[in-house]
């Protein structure tokens, strides 16, 4: 089962590493990382995809929660939850390819962020079935290169981490 | 406030936190907290002659004392050498704080000479470490050092010191009280939960405490005696247990696990109710998993959230500090009121059990004429020291048969790599309690195999006068692998034989200390005698079965039951 857990981490450094190190160390699968700082600048937030049965991710939750720099752990897909990814995808827009490009732009509220007169960059941005569409329809096209956050999540109403 | 430079911080906090020894080996990059140490005067520096002997020492000094144990070592080499030690430290929960020089922070990370990142290294095997870049840091760093090696389940800590922090000045306001956000560890247990557990007891049929090495750092032997005694349940004890409930007990079972007692594994199998206090249900403890303990409900005590739930299902977990759990639970035991022929009625029919199979398979072994047992060494050295000695052994046979025949009856008297199996620790560890206790008799149990993978501490010691006692038991064999060679692998015996080995009376002799040998076991009782009663350290070398084995064992991945006994 595929699983976001969302972290709250003292943004030092060498945290991170402790984190990725636990994983490796106990094998467990990083699936999507993302980490950035949060509006306390001491504090970085980090949303994180894994998968494994419920007894792996308990541990996983246990582990984290006791490495000395974690503050909060918190299983967001336990309960309803938002998430988004973003994707930044660099396509060949010869002459012939760019109206059916911002077609497919338009359709997904793409932006196009980038323009050469051999190649466009799309920034799309939702949830992974949606990227995992755009990728599909673009693939034909020729994707030069493509690069993606990762998932960010947030629980639903009220609640916060 | 005052200014202060920081090797001067790092030996000001070494005071505040009523540290009075330190075990090290000196190099470049720590020079400079070596000489505000020495010019200070004021805390002991042993200096060993390899720092893994320095990370066992400092962890052997705070398992017989139950204080924190410091290290401290220069960068790079002399950083990596204490890796092991820190470890089996880590293992084990023993708190520990350890001082590594590093290159100045200009240099980080171009390769300088005996740069290593230490940090990283021993990221997976400390409960915290620090890279101090800026000297202001300094205080809080080494103040929290202690606290989280202490506190909770305890662990290694370690901090980095780069040479120009070592010399940068800054206030030094050291802070008396601290708290992290991030880390609060449960001591409180919930108090329903101890109600449940006791509810679960209440009806226990067959019931069993198992304890592990979280009796001994929680220091709740007492409560585990009063608890034991009120329910009349029987006690078996992990190999980090032992002490932590007295062996000679009425209902001690003894160690249970691979190498533990017949009437202890059938108690685990056969039980209705298990109470594990402070301890992991470890590979070598359960056997095979899907056959372990199949009857039972469990009740989980652990300061740590991560061991529960780990290994096996438990039915009723408790968080918080053995010591409070216990005595929580007894509390309610006094509050109900149960009169003592009650429990003992409910639980006459198991302990009459678990009687039948203490006498049909005791721990034994056969004497042979003119061959020196190593189970009788351990039975004689138990009643020669009359029990009172701090035992530290190192990994393999000789450990085992220690665990086995060696009742210990209190806490912190056994020093042993548990978790990690880490053979050469005994000796240095028996430093580091020495160091601890100057008046008590510490001796180190060993095989000719693992002493001599420390054997160096061996001038420690001497130049220290302290008057540690070292009893070898030599097969010239590594006795655990060969055994494991002879049952599993048709006695090929690749690789466990020691074509030579030295003479370790004349090896004594080179170092200044006394050495004693026995190869007839009549001759036993004189070498132990001679040997612990001879001023100063002293080599009691035996000449053992060269196969005698460990028994009962339950081979690896089997269920608990299925011993291979005598």
């Amino acid at each position: 089962m595929k699983h976001t857990l969302s972290v709250l981490v003292e943004n030092t450094p060498g945290a991170l590493s402790r984190i990725t190190g636990l994983f490796s160390g106990r094998a467990f699968n990083i699936e999507s990382l993302n980490v950035a700082a949060t509006l306390d600048p001491t504090l970085s937030h980090l949303t994180l995809v894994t998968r494994g049965d419920e007894h792996i991710i308990e541990q996983i939750i246990k582990q984290l929660r006791r490495l000395i720099d974690v503050l909060k752990v918190v299983d967001v897909s336990e309960g309803e939850f938002v998430e988004r990814e973003m994707s930044l995808i660099k396509v060949r827009a010869e002459e012939e390819y760019r109206a059916e490009i911002l077609r497919i732009s338009d359709i997904f509220r793409c932006k196009i962020v980038d323009v050469s007169p051999k190649s466009y960059t799309l920034e799309v941005t939702g949830p992974e079935s949606k990227l995992k569409a755009v990728i599909e329809l673009l693939r034909p096209i020729g994707i030069k290169e493509i690069t993606r956050t990762g998932n960010i999540a947030m629980m639903r109403e009220k609640k916060t981490i | 406030m005052t200014k202060m430079t920081g090797k001067e911080m790092v030996v000001e906090a070494l005071k505040q936190e009523g540290v009075d020894v330190i075990f090290g080996f000196p190099g470049g990059a720590i020079i400079d907290v070596y000489d505000t140490l020495e010019k200070d005067g004021t805390i002991k520096h042993v200096l060993v002659r390899h720092e893994q002997g320095a990370a066992h020492a400092a962890d052997g000094y705070a398992r017989a004392s139950g204080k924190v144990g410091v290290c401290i070592a220069t960068s790079g080499p002399g950083a990596t050498n204490t890796v092991t030690g820190i470890a089996t430290a880590y293992m084990d929960s023993i708190p520990m704080v350890i001082f590594t020089g590093q290159v100045p922070t200009a240099l980080i990370g171009n390769d300088a000479f005996q740069e290593v990142d230490i940090v990283g290294i021993t990221r997976p095997c400390t409960k915290h470490n620090y890279l101090v870049k800026d000297v202001n840091d300094l205080p809080r760093v080494l103040k929290e050092a202690f606290y989280v090696a202490r506190s909770g389940r305890p662990g290694p800590v370690l901090i980095d010191l780069p040479k120009d922090v070592q010399n940068g000045r800054a206030e030094f306001d050291y802070p008396q009280d601290i708290k992290l956000r991030s880390y609060n560890p449960v001591i409180e247990p919930h108090g329903k939960q101890v109600e449940r557990a006791y509810r679960l007891i209440e009806k226990a049929k067959r019931p069993v405490i198992y304890a592990g090495g979280g009796i001994i750092i929680s220091n709740a032997d007492t409560e585990l005696r009063a608890l034991a005694k009120a329910m009349h349940i029987p006690v078996t004890m992990t190999l980090m247990g032992l002490g932590g409930f007295p062996g000679s007990h009425e209902l001690s079972l003894g160690m249970l696990g691979m190498h533990g007692t017949y009437c202890a594994n059938m108690a685990m199998a056969n039980s209705d109710v298990i109470i594990a206090v402070g301890a992991r249900f470890d590979d070598r403890v359960t056997g095979k998993i899907e056959a372990f303990a199949p009857l039972a409900k469990i009740i989980h005590v652990d300061i740590d959230p991560t061991s529960i739930q780990k290994n096996v299902k438990v039915d009723v977990p408790i968080v918080g500090d053995c010591k409070r759990i216990l005595k929580k639970l007894l509390d309610i035991v006094k509050d109900v009121g149960r009169p003592d022929e009650a429990w003992i009625d409910q639980h006459k029919a198991w302990l009459q059990q678990l009687d039948t199979w203490k006498k049909r398979h005791p721990l034994t072994y056969k004497m042979e004429p003119g061959v020196i047992k190593p189970q009788n060494v351990i039975e004689r050295l138990y009643e020669m020291t009359k029990g009172r000695a701090i035992i530290t052994t190192e990994v393999g046979q000789n450990q085992m048969w220690t665990a086995q025949f060696y009742k210990f009856d209190n806490p912190r008297t056994l020093l042993t790599s548990g978790g990690l199996g880490t053979m050469g620790y005994g000796f240095p560890a028996a430093i580091g309690a020495q160091m601890a206790f100057p008046d008590k008799l510490v001796v180190d149990v060993a095989g000719d195999g693992s002493i001599q993978m420390n054997i160096q501490e061996m001038a420690t010691a001497m130049e220290q006068r302290l008057p540690v006692k070292i009893v070898i038991l030599n097969n010239q064999f590594l006795g655990m692998v060969r055994q494991w060679q002879e049952l599993f692998y048709n006695r090929c015996y690749a690789s466990t034989e020691f074509e030579m080995t030295p003479d370790f009376v004349k090896l004594a002799e080179a170092y200044g200390a006394k050495g004693f040998r026995a190869t007839r076991p009549e001759e036993i009782d004189d070498v132990l005698s001679k040997g612990l009663e001879a001023e100063g350290l002293a080599i009691m070398e035996f000449a053992i079965a060269r196969e005698e084995g460990v028994f009962p064992m339950v081979p690896a991945g089997k269920a608990t039951t299925e011993m291979l006994l005598v």
